[in-house]
């Protein structure tokens, strides 16, 4: 795709396919992750889990535990939970929302399996694996409760009795009236989209290390996680080690897709045994474990009404949710489907939207974030509901899509759902991705193979998709009652010898941030890309920062670096003028130095200036002798990133295989700092939507347990299942920030998902399937097709 | 995901692994690629006190012909056999079918043996060289003993080898000529197979009639089988489309498949049946 990547200007760094400076570490194992990390006198714990759903913990007792040699001490929920206090949710969404209350180590009962229940301390983790055999748990079953309408119904079994209900809150938005425009409408098209829950599997499961410093009472806290200044806020507030005393530290972390956007248990409880035991405790998670204790994503019920004229022009949308929020709820459990809320209507015109989410609580592991977090659903929920209301039209769905959406020339648009878009071109993006599809021979081959009842039929899929990216305008999340604010920290530090020092408040786990702010500085201040360093995810060094996830880091942490390093000329031009003798507003910046307008000679490098201004020895009066520069970015807005993906697959009818044949994706991200990084945020963001179109399920079965619970069972596609993806761009900048930035980490999930089931529907359709669950199993599909044949729908072609 | 403790012996011959397997009685196991005992041992679904690895044993590699019977030693590894000249001349259905193991990392890891000796009936292996009526060659305290492909696979990861008694080869009779194909069914490339159907067909010098055809199932039960029903409907019939799919309709008879995550019995035994005849089409070439 070189070809098509943007041509920057000369030495321009944004625009520029550079590859990235942290690979070359990461590929040569020259890195430490969490759990290579070691500490003197180091003691390694391991957690008993239930292996039941729901149940009353009777006694646990550790006593042959601690019996073995090795076995340093062991714990059960209730000795665990003394001076710790409950994992937090920062999101209350509704005034009402039940809380309950979550402890790191379950103390009365467990409600999901995978919960934990004991600790064992040892001093080798060999040891400590083995101990947990030697822990007897009495358990008193309880009923696990599994269904989402269920649970809701009168007199259901409870997962928090003391609560008196499953329903943790109902959250509406309104806007419009629905009723009038459902009463006006030609067509109403009504499906039930089920969301399957999905387990996140970052190539990196988790790990923890604690180290204290008992003369002092200070503790470094080693996580593999995306959010190291949330998680120090939090474990303070949970564990009451004072939050100056509390140092973490996000080492290398190999991909987090929302599970490590998390406030987990784990650490607390590697804190809480370090404060107790005054030696570091590490834990590290196999990757069953992860299945079963980390948050799980989507889980969701979604009952989807599309309200339109008989020419096609949508009138209105209602949305009725039922969120699985699991056993307990995490850091953003509730608000993750409420994420979603305002992206149902999507690209599309309407005037009446309607749309409630009820959360509810059920005995399986807690979900929360995963990569889209709840824009994936709603992006879903819309782009197969148009193309179900195309068919009921007899529309192609293109042509429906483009009477509905919003036309280029109407940004900034404000939706139904009270957002404001501030800029995109659906139609650029859709034109380009037709073009590149063949869109009308493949629909030519289509009806051919419907003709000629070829086993094997071609299905179209398409999703015209928008998300907003960019985490988030802090008086927003305020006017949700998420706890926390939105804004971003970066600063910059001018060394001596003119090379540079970013710090950034975002913490990333794969994404780039070191190389892509490295463009980005080397451009504002004019020094060479490789003189850039860039430093992320310890408290200590970056002080500050909200972390990375929701597809923020760009254009919020990437801005505020932007906006630092403008700071950073701002006074070095100070400088500048004072070493040259001429006024500032004479001075122009350009390659990285500072000459007078019209005397090119009189010129001073930024390399320069920092040495001036570190030897200090004549500085304008009154100027402190730095040129370091810090900037704390709050957005007035998101951002908008939209594209037009087509997926063409072949379903074969006799065994119900899908085979993906090609993809087209055009997305408009704004414009792009680094078009490789970009490119790669796409092919992943795609495999992972066709993951859950085709392959993922965390499957429970009525008892709670987790029966996908091996990657033999939970079906992670690799490079050989997935295809060949044709990628472009369209560019439509962001008219919220100075680089016109908009954001890519979740756009590819979020619009694959859709393409492929609606492709996977188009081929099945004219055989009379009327739905399909995903993920659109071989099995799911035969049988789809089976029983539509056996009620003999199939309509001539 | 750490396995139990137990014992480790790397024996530098196979008379010597006998002799350490003897000596240990049933709680020993033995080590071939790993490829399915170590996720088993991690998962502590299994308790051995001591794995005798052979990976030193380098006399278990390796292919070679012996009058009309193709050798290949227990510990070569996937990777090898798809690679093999006289594999790919001799026992074309067994290289196709090996190149279809999981991935490169666990063909070059993963052996012939360990896959028969494991007995999964969702492993390729055992089904192909049940089809290609292969004779297992064991090796225990008394000496060598040979046991046909068909006594060897007794029931769900069990087989006919004493708890002392070392697969060291497996022979193929060569089927030079013969018309072969492996069709997988699988969700995933690195997954499992839902169904597998290996076929290998020799027609008559004319081309025109099946003189033999074997299908070999793969996860169609506890064990790996064979289609009888379907191989005897086509010995002496003709080499057409519509034989072959008659044929096909009886694949699943006798068959008890499982039914789990990646399928039910009854939509194995629809897979069954269209994969047999695919496949069938494929080795006879009328496809």
């Amino acid at each position: 795709m070189t070809d098509q990547l943007t041509s920057p200007a000369a030495g321009r760094e944004v625009g520029r396919a550079r590859t990235r400076k942290e690979d070359a570490r990461l590929v040569t194992g020259q890195t430490l992750w969490t759990d290579n990390l070691t500490a003197p006198g180091l003691l390694h714990v391991a957690i008993l889990r239930s292996p039941l759903a729901h149940a009353r913990i009777e006694r646990v007792n550790v006593r042959s535990a601690l019996e073995r040699e090795g076995v340093v001490a062991a714990f059960g929920g209730r000795e665990l939970a003394e001076g710790l206090g409950s994992l937090p949710c920062a999101w209350q969404v509704t005034e009402d929302m039940v809380l309950p209350d979550h402890p790191a180590v379950a103390v009365d009962e467990v409600r999901y399996v995978g919960d934990p229940v004991a600790v064992v301390v040892a001093r080798d983790r060999y040891v400590a694996a083995d101990a947990l055999e030697d822990v007897w748990v009495d358990y008193e079953p309880l009923p696990p409760v599994m269904d989402l309408e269920a649970a809701l119904a009168e007199g259901a079994p409870l997962v928090h009795a003391d609560k008196g209900t499953n329903r943790c809150y109902t959250w509406p938005l309104a806007s419009g009236d629905y009723a009038a425009a459902r009463a006006a409408a030609d067509v109403v098209v009504h499906r039930r989209h089920h969301q399957q829950r999905l387990i996140p599997n970052a190539m990196e499961p988790r790990a923890s290390l604690a180290v204290p410093v008992p003369a002092t009472g200070e503790y470094t806290l080693y996580s593999s996680t995306q959010i190291p200044h949330i998680v120090r806020l939090m474990m303070a507030l949970t564990t009451g080690i004072p939050e100056q005393k509390l140092r973490v530290v996000a080492p290398d972390v190999g991909g987090g897709f929302g599970s490590k956007l998390q406030v987990y248990g784990e650490d607390a409880i590697a804190l809480t045994l370090a404060r107790r035991l005054g030696q570091p405790v590490k834990w590290t998670e196999s990757r069953s474990e992860s299945y079963q204790a980390q948050h799980h994503g989507r889980g969701q019920i979604q009952d989807v009404e599309l309200a339109a004229t008989r020419d096609g022009r949508l009138l209105g949308m209602r949305v009725d949710l039922l969120a699985d929020m699991g056993a307990y709820l995490m850091i953003i459990t509730p608000g993750t489907p409420l994420l979603g809320a305002f992206m149902y209507p999507g690209i599309y015109k309407m005037d009446a939207y309607d749309f409630r989410c009820t959360g509810v609580f059920t005995t399986r592991t807690p979900t929360d974030a995963y990569r889209g977090a709840g824009r994936p659903e709603a992006t879903f929920a819309i782009e197969r509901t148009m193309d179900e209301l195309a068919a009921e039209l007899d529309m192609d769905p293109l042509e429906l899509r483009r009477r509905n959406w919003i036309g280029h020339e109407e940004f900034p648009f404000t939706t139904v759902a009270g957002l404001t878009y501030d800029s995109g071109n659906y139609e650029a993006a859709t034109d380009r991705a037709v073009a590149l599809f063949g869109y009308a021979d493949l629909r030519a081959e289509q009806r051919a193979r419907q003709a000629n009842a070829d086993p094997v039929r071609l299905g179209i899929g398409i999703s015209t998709y928008t998300e907003m990216c960019g985490l988030a305008p802090s008086r927003i999340l305020g006017s949700l009652r998420y706890a926390a604010g939105g804004w971003e920290a970066a600063s910059i530090r001018m060394l001596p010898t003119g090379k540079v020092e970013v710090i950034t408040g975002t913490s990333p786990h794969g994404q780039g941030h070191v190389t892509a702010w490295s463009q980005i500085a080397a451009d504002a201040l004019g020094v060479p890309f490789e003189d850039v360093e860039v430093m992320h995810g310890d408290t200590r060094v970056a002080p500050q920062g909200m972390d990375t996830y929701g597809s923020r880091s760009l254009v919020i942490g990437g801005i505020a670096v932007h906006e630092a390093a403008l700071k950073v000329v701002a006074k070095a031009r100070t400088v500048a003028a004072h070493l040259l003798e001429a006024s500032e507003d004479d001075l122009e910046f350009a390659d990285g130095a500072f000459s007078v307008r019209g005397s090119p000679d009189a010129r001073r490098t930024i390399q320069e200036i920092a040495f001036a201004v570190f030897a200090a020895h004549d500085l304008p009066e009154g100027m402190e002798p730095t040129l370091n520069a810090e900037h704390l970015l709050d957005p007035d807005n998101f951002s908008y990133p939209h594209g037009t993906h087509l997926c063409a697959v072949e379903v074969d009818t006799e065994t119900g295989a899908v085979k993906v044949r090609s993809y087209v994706c055009v997305d408009d991200v704004g414009r792009v700092v680094n078009p490789m990084i970009v490119e790669g945020q796409i092919h992943g963001g795609v495999a992972q939507g066709i993951a859950q179109a085709l392959y993922e399920e965390a499957v429970y079965d009525d008892a709670g347990n987790l029966v996908s619970g091996t990657m033999a069972d939970y079906l992670v596609p690799a490079a050989p299942d997935l295809p060949d993806l044709v990628t472009d761009r369209t560019e439509t900048p962001a008219t919220s920030n100075p680089l016109g930035v908009k954001g890519v980490g979740e756009a590819g999930t979020i619009a694959s998902t859709p393409a492929v089931v609606n492709a996977i529907m188009d081929a099945l359709r004219p055989l009379g399937v009327r739905e399909i669950r995903m993920p659109c199993t071989p099995e799911r599909i035969w049988r789809a097709v089976r029983e539509a044949a056996a009620s003999g729908e199939e309509s001539a072609p | 995901m750490i396995p139990a403790k137990f014992d480790y012996a790397r024996p530098q011959s196979a008379d010597e692994a006998v002799r350490v397997l003897a000596e240990a009685g049933p709680e020993a196991k033995v080590l071939a690629g790993g490829q399915s005992l170590l996720p088993i041992l991690r998962l502590r679904l299994s308790f051995p006190e001591l794995l005798v690895d052979l990976g030193a044993v380098d006399a278990l590699r390796g292919v070679r012909q012996e009058r009309h019977d193709l050798v290949i030693g227990a510990m070569t590894s996937h990777h090898d056999v798809v690679e093999d000249p006289l594999v790919r001349l001799h026992a074309g259905l067994l290289a196709r079918a090996a190149a279809t193991v999981a991935d490169p990392a666990v063909r070059h890891r993963g052996t012939l043996g360990g896959s028969l000796a494991h007995a999964d009936p969702a492993g390729d292996l055992p089904a192909v060289c049940l089809a290609l009526e292969a004779t297992m060659v064991a090796l225990g305290p008394q000496g060598w003993r040979t046991i046909p492909a068909s006594e060897f696979f007794v029931d769900y990861l069990q087989t006919a080898l004493r708890p002392d008694e070392l697969l060291t080869e497996i022979r193929l009779p060569l089927t030079d000529g013969w018309g072969f194909h492996y069709e997988k069914f699988q969700r995933v490339a690195q997954a499992w197979a839902i169904v597998g159907v290996a076929a290998a067909v020799r027609l008559t010098p004319d081309g025109g009639t099946i003189a033999e055809a074997r299908v070999g199932l793969v996860n169609m039960g506890a064990r790996p089988m064979r289609a009888h029903l379907t191989e005897t409907a086509l010995a002496g019939a003709a080499a057409t489309e519509e034989a072959i799919g008659r044929a096909s309709t009886l694949a699943a008879e006798d068959t008890h498949p499982p039914t789990d995550l990646s399928g039910s019995a009854e939509y194995r035994e629809h897979l069954a049946r269209v994969l047999t005849r695919r496949a069938l089409l494929a080795a006879t070439g009328a496809a």
